[in-house]
């Protein structure tokens, strides 16, 4: 019997994919202020890369609706669903992106490096190098007999990096409790899964390390719910570590400006019609489990939330220029075991 | 001098001062845990972590496959869920299969959240060569460590510094990278330099990173060096003694933090400046003490700075090449004359 959602948990789900999704269409626009008509990186209230998440919302809500505040998750270079399904401050990790004062780590980090203490939250932009992280907090659990599992998210990507076979490997070896999330968006920036990956899928990678390994076609996030859900609980029994690969999709390029040339004809116009968060919805109309009116009212308090941050970070000031010159260290001395 | 008591002596290598550092802070601290390869049974490479496995077991003293970015990367993750991990990078020359964990994350994930995640990690790391073990196994590398910023550097050159140096860098909230010269260590399969192998208390006790330490005191020129090339600076300077010229030997312990302040006050007493580095010469440690002086006060130099660094070169395997390259005593006499002569013309 697969593991099934409770309306709470569906709703829940539904409100943080709308979330995140109204947050990547405000940051996408506001992205391109100041970038038109000519593209540079470099101007507009938000500078740099923008790797938005648009359709792999599914990935995120499905594993993360698992999660409480103790547990972790290290994300992505493309990390705002990841975030958002974890409960990151919404106001200040917009203004980490908008590179504000008041953002999560003052302006030092930026939209690839969202870290929240507080709901253990922790990204690298460095593709697949967030695995070994989230085993060692695994075994930080384990070693002190604390609760908590550590979820390390990845793109299919990701899976051809020697991180990942040692991730893997070791978690194995020390039986863990991490879950390691594949988001396959098919497509590594202009490559394609085919033409990387020895293994049509790499969730039979798991074989080689001795840990159970799902493939979730289609985005489903019911389905994803399932496999995550089974696949933490295994890790929270102490029972060792799983990988899962999700087929999702990247329904925005690589990054904000990427003409997206490499793709065939017709696949991203197909991939728009699958849109995981008008299918979920249509499923939680037809099991009736909420009314059109209650969806609209999720929906309206999303986007209020978002319109939220969103404010909150553009008018937030600037950083102190000179504080670039804090806080590579941690000044002050340490408390002892025994103080 | 840090080492000149002399009642109850007790004579540690650097090894032994290593691991009694480990032992003691585990003893008091359990979230001190050690990984790395073979640093349980074995007990170490060169020693530093013999008794660990007998006296806290395999959970606190691990065993890692062979994959140092898992486990560097694993060290930074229980580092910022409140463990104290140290990890050991078996030979610095390997950092090139798991820099990204280092210098990526380990050292830029306390800036990246401004001070909400903290990285209270050891990597401990052997370093050097003279022992013909080519050129992927003899490097210092102490410049390319030095030069990324949010991470700390201390490299020994004896075994009471060693323990001190552990001890603050187990107790330190920041990374530190703790780098040890295998020459020094005291294993007798490598050869040691005697002069590493010095009283230890036994009681615990940190040796604060950051500050460098006047292993001899002079007056005629400034020789700033670390790990091992003190002891090639003392043999030098003693030699140099006999000549009438009076030689202060800057034993820097740490390069970040560097101690700018020791350097130019010992430049500012003898007026010349020499920097013996066993990392490669060109823009490492050699250039960035020179520096540190010159951009402070080039006045206080009476003539040029010398260096007597590793030519820019892959460390050969063969003896006489490998010998031709290493910093030692004599090259530290030659560049001297040199130094007077340039200062006379």
């Amino acid at each position: 019997m697969t593991m099934q959602p409770t309306t709470a948990q569906k709703l829940w789900m539904y409100e943080k994919m709308v979330t995140s999704r109204r947050f990547e269409e405000a940051i996408a626009r506001i992205y391109l202020e100041g970038k038109q008509p000519v593209f540079n990186m470099a101007n507009g209230p938000i500078p740099g890369e923008m790797h938005l998440s648009d359709g792999q919302e599914p990935c995120a809500v499905g594993v993360c609706v698992h999660l409480s505040a103790e547990d972790v998750v290290t994300a992505t270079h493309r990390p705002h669903h990841q975030a958002i399904a974890k409960d990151v401050d919404l106001k200040r990790m917009a203004a980490e992106i908008f590179g504000k004062q008041t953002g999560l780590s003052g302006g030092r980090g930026g939209h690839m490096h969202l870290f929240d203490p507080a709901v253990n939250f922790a990204c690298s932009g460095i593709v697949g190098q967030g695995l070994g992280p989230a085993v060692g907090a695994a075994l930080s659990r384990k070693m002190q007999g604390k609760p908590g599992v550590a979820v390390a998210y990845i793109g299919e990507g990701a899976a051809n990096q020697g991180a990942f076979h040692e991730a893997l490997n070791l978690a194995s070896v020390w039986k863990l409790p991490v879950v390691f999330v594949i988001e396959d968006n098919a497509w590594g920036i202009s490559v394609s899964k085919m033409t990387s990956t020895a293994v049509p899928h790499n969730h039979v990678r798991a074989d080689a390390y001795a840990m159970p390994g799902h493939r979730v076609e289609n985005n489903d996030t019911l389905a994803i719910f399932a496999v995550a859900g089974e696949a933490i609980e295994r890790a929270r029994a102490g029972d060792g570590p799983s990988l899962i690969e999700i087929e999702t999709s990247r329904l925005a390029g690589h990054f904000m400006g990427d003409a997206e040339g490499y793709r065939p004809n017709g696949e991203k116009d197909a991939l728009v019609a699958k849109d995981p968060i008008p299918a979920f919805r249509r499923h939680i109309l037809e099991t009736g489990e909420a009314g059109e009116d209650e969806l609209l009212a999720i929906e309206k308090a999303a986007s209020k939330a978002v319109d939220e941050a969103i404010a909150f970070a553009r008018h937030s000031p600037d950083p102190e220029p000179a504080d670039a010159l804090t806080g590579v260290f941690i000044e002050a001395k340490p408390q002892g075991a025994d103080a | 001098m840090t080492t000149e008591v002399k009642e109850n002596e007790r004579k540690l290598t650097i090894a032994r001062a290593m691991a009694e550092a480990l032992s003691q802070e585990m003893r008091i601290d359990p979230r001190v845990f050690v990984m790395g390869e073979d640093i349980g049974a074995l007990g170490g490479v060169y020693g530093n972590t013999r008794g660990l496995l007998e006296e806290f077991g395999a959970e606190r003293v691990r065993d890692t496959p062979i994959s140092e970015t898992a486990f560097v990367g694993a060290a930074v993750g229980a580092a910022q869920d409140g463990m104290r991990p140290v990890v050991e990078l078996m030979f610095v020359d390997f950092f090139g299969v798991c820099f990204d964990a280092i210098y990526n994350l380990m050292a830029k994930n306390t800036y990246f959240s401004n001070g909400s995640f903290r990285v209270p990690m050891v990597l401990m790391t052997s370093t050097g060569g003279g022992y013909s073990d080519g050129g992927q196994h003899s490097q210092c590398l102490y410049g390319t460590f030095a030069h990324l910023p949010g991470m700390k550097v201390v490299a020994p050159s004896n075994a009471y510094d060693a323990k001190g140096l552990m001890t603050a860098a187990l107790r330190e909230d920041n990374p530190v990278v703790f780098m040890y010269h295998k020459g020094l260590q005291g294993m007798g399969w490598l050869g040691t330099e005697r002069g590493a192998t010095v009283h230890v208390p036994s009681d615990p006790y940190e040796v604060e990173i950051g500050k460098a330490a006047i292993a001899r005191e002079g007056s005629d020129l400034t020789i700033v060096s670390v790990g091992i090339g003190v002891h090639h600076a003392l043999r030098a300077a003693e030699q140099l003694e006999g000549e009438g010229i009076s030689v202060e030997v800057v034993d820097l312990r740490s390069l970040v933090p560097l101690d700018r302040e020791a350097i130019r006050t010992s430049v500012a007493k003898t007026g010349r400046l020499m920097v013996v580095d066993e990392d490669y010469h060109s823009f490492g440690m050699s250039g960035e003490i020179i520096a540190t002086v010159a951009e402070h006060d080039p006045a206080m130099l009476k003539a040029p700075p010398a260096r007597v660094a590793f030519p820019d070169v892959p460390i050969p395997f063969a003896r006489v090449m490998e010998r031709y390259c290493l910093p030692d005593a004599d090259k530290i006499v030659t560049a001297w004359r040199t130094m007077q002569l340039r200062e006379r013309t």
